[in-house]
């Protein structure tokens, strides 16, 4: 069973109350806390190392998959393994995350390593939320790493969302595209205090007419650091963009480090990045409105990050 | 009551050194009535705009609104104590919507179709535009009349607008002659107009003409239009696209 402080990571990552209907697997402490399976989608512990399978049976349509992992013992450092094998023709949405709670003085780190197959035709909603609380002094670390593998017509779309509490992140995703696979990323970050966060997006678009649109806003506050790294490659006749859009403020640092690799003459490859304080006028016209200036900060960057 | 008494401002040139762009302005703005401010470019009209609004600080002099001497007043504190300011090139957000300004400016959660009407008195279809963020998508004519749709919602005692008219095709123009009629019924309300644009100034009450950081002219708006008429004080659309 899950404590108070469990239950209330689960909301901020989960958007969970209680357990969630359909598929779900809930790790707590490094432990199965929940899980459930239904008809079409089938969760088994990995024999070799410490993970889960997660296979959706083909045709499986408006169903999810929540995978939610929660911490709240302060020196706790796992490393686990979830395999996603979405069968053709599915339309699913898989809801993943973790919260830690650290009161302690050592360090809580969940290092996920998930990886995805999405079968011919499939379609996949991708969320996961990270997030951080507790007074101690011991760090939150999150070090997720991220496979997807898009067969013919798949389409996916991932919204990935760390907005507060965790000190030190490396993400890596990673990303192969076959004919007519279309992948969405949508990142949001927030860095504070001396917290550091390094995102890196490899993204191979094999197959004729793949296509991948990869945007990452972040917010950096106070003394913390990111990095954002995002290459596409494009093998074959393809459409790709990448975009890294920063606020900076107060002593944070971003680098923003966009790399195309057209490999194929009917590569269509795009990169954006913007770095930049909180606009003057943006802070005045909020103000002209009755803000002020801190309500005004708290609403441009709640409004970028949401 | 606004009044703004002897008011002078300098900023840093160009080339170096203070340049003086209003200077020893004196200016009464009773309640109801409806200003076009107009004059010669960099005649100080948007600076004045500022300067009421509080963007801009005076080196000396005073301005009093109702009874009050707002002069070292934050520009939250002006815009919650009843005015308002229409950007002349509106401000873009990313990640805001247009329902979330205009509940901003509303100071409350306005409804989905109260929201609309707004949108629907600037000739903007509301249910195409009110999830939109106030972003670069938006043409430079659709943020103006959103800029207007925010002066409309924060419902302001006096509300300043900086060129309304800028970068607004002739079809929103005469809707935005309409806007401004319609809220002139409202007296209770008072309006300042920065405009050359004669359609405008023909529909003010008063009319204070800035030439050089000073009023040049000022009164009824039937004394003073006769004065401008033909100059780049007042400017006829129709004439200025194919003159």
């Amino acid at each position: 069973m899950l404590d108070e402080i469990q239950k209330r990571l689960l909301e901020e990552v989960a958007d969970l109350h209680g357990v969630p209907e359909g598929a779900y697997n809930i790790r707590a402490n490094g432990q199965k806390a929940a899980r459930n399976t239904t008809a079409d989608i089938d969760i088994t512990t990995k024999t070799d190392k410490s993970g889960i399978d997660i296979k959706i049976k083909p045709h499986t349509k408006n169903q999810s998959v929540h995978i939610p992992v929660v911490i709240s013992e302060s020196g706790l450092k796992e490393v686990v393994y979830n395999d996603f094998f979405v069968g053709e023709d599915s339309d699913v949405v898989i809801v993943a995350g973790c919260g830690i709670h650290n009161c302690g003085t050592q360090a809580s780190q969940h290092d996920g390593v998930h990886r995805f197959f999405v079968g011919k035709n499939s379609k996949v909603k991708y969320v996961e939320k990270h997030y951080g609380e507790g007074d101690g002094t011991g760090e939150r670390i999150l070090n997720p790493t991220t496979e997807v593998y898009l067969e013919e017509n798949s389409y996916m779309e991932m919204e990935m969302v760390q907005i507060k509490g965790v000190d030190s992140t490396k993400r890596l995703t990673t990303a192969k595209l076959d004919k007519g696979a279309k992948l969405i990323v949508r990142e949001r970050l927030m860095t504070h205090g001396n917290q550091f966060a390094e995102s890196t997006y490899n993204t191979e678009l094999n197959g004729e007419n793949s296509g991948a649109d990869i945007v990452s806003r972040s917010v950096a506050k106070d003394n913390s650091q990111q990095i954002f790294y995002s290459k596409l490659e494009g093998n074959a006749a393809c459409t790709g963009h990448t975009e890294c859009d920063g606020i900076i403020m107060d002593n944070a640092k971003i680098s923003a480090v966009p790399a195309l690799d057209a490999n194929n003459i009917d590569a269509s490859l795009i990169h954006e990045a913007a770095i930049g304080k909180i606009a003057g006028e943006q802070l005045i016209k909020l103000m002209t409105l009755g803000l002020t200036e801190a309500e005004a900060e708290a609403q441009i960057v709640n409004g970028f990050l949401k | 009551m606004l009044e703004l008494k002897n008011i002078s401002y300098s900023a840093e040139s160009e080339k170096g050194g203070e340049k003086e762009i209003i200077k020893e302005l004196s200016l009464r703005v009773e309640d109801g009535k409806f200003l076009a401010i107009t004059g010669p470019n960099g005649g100080g009209k948007s600076t004045t705009a500022k300067l009421i609004m509080g963007i801009e600080k005076p080196n000396s002099g005073s301005i009093i609104f109702d009874g009050k001497d707002i002069t070292d007043m934050s520009i939250t504190d002006r815009a919650n104590l009843g005015i308002g300011f229409a950007f002349q090139q509106p401000v873009r957000f990313k990640g805001i919507r247009i329902i979330d300004l205009l509940r901003i400016a509303a100071k409350r959660n306005l409804t989905v179709s109260e929201a609309c009407t707004y949108l629907s008195e600037v000739g903007l279809c509301a249910k195409d535009y009110i999830d939109r963020e106030v972003n670069a998508s938006l043409s430079g004519g659709e943020m103006k009349r959103i800029e207007i749709a925010g002066i409309a919602a924060k419902n302001s005692k006096l509300s300043v607008f900086d060129e309304p008219e800028a970068g607004i095709d002739l079809w929103s123009f005469s809707n935005l002659i309409k806007v401004f009629e319609k809220m002139h019924e409202d007296k209770s309300k008072t309006i300042i107009v920065i405009s050359h644009q004669e359609r405008i100034l023909n529909i003010a009450d008063e009319i204070a003409v800035l030439s050089d950081g000073k009023i040049l002219h000022y009164g009824k708006r039937d004394d003073i239009l006769p004065k401008i008429q033909g100059t780049s004080s007042a400017i006829n659309p129709c004439r200025a696209i194919t003159g």
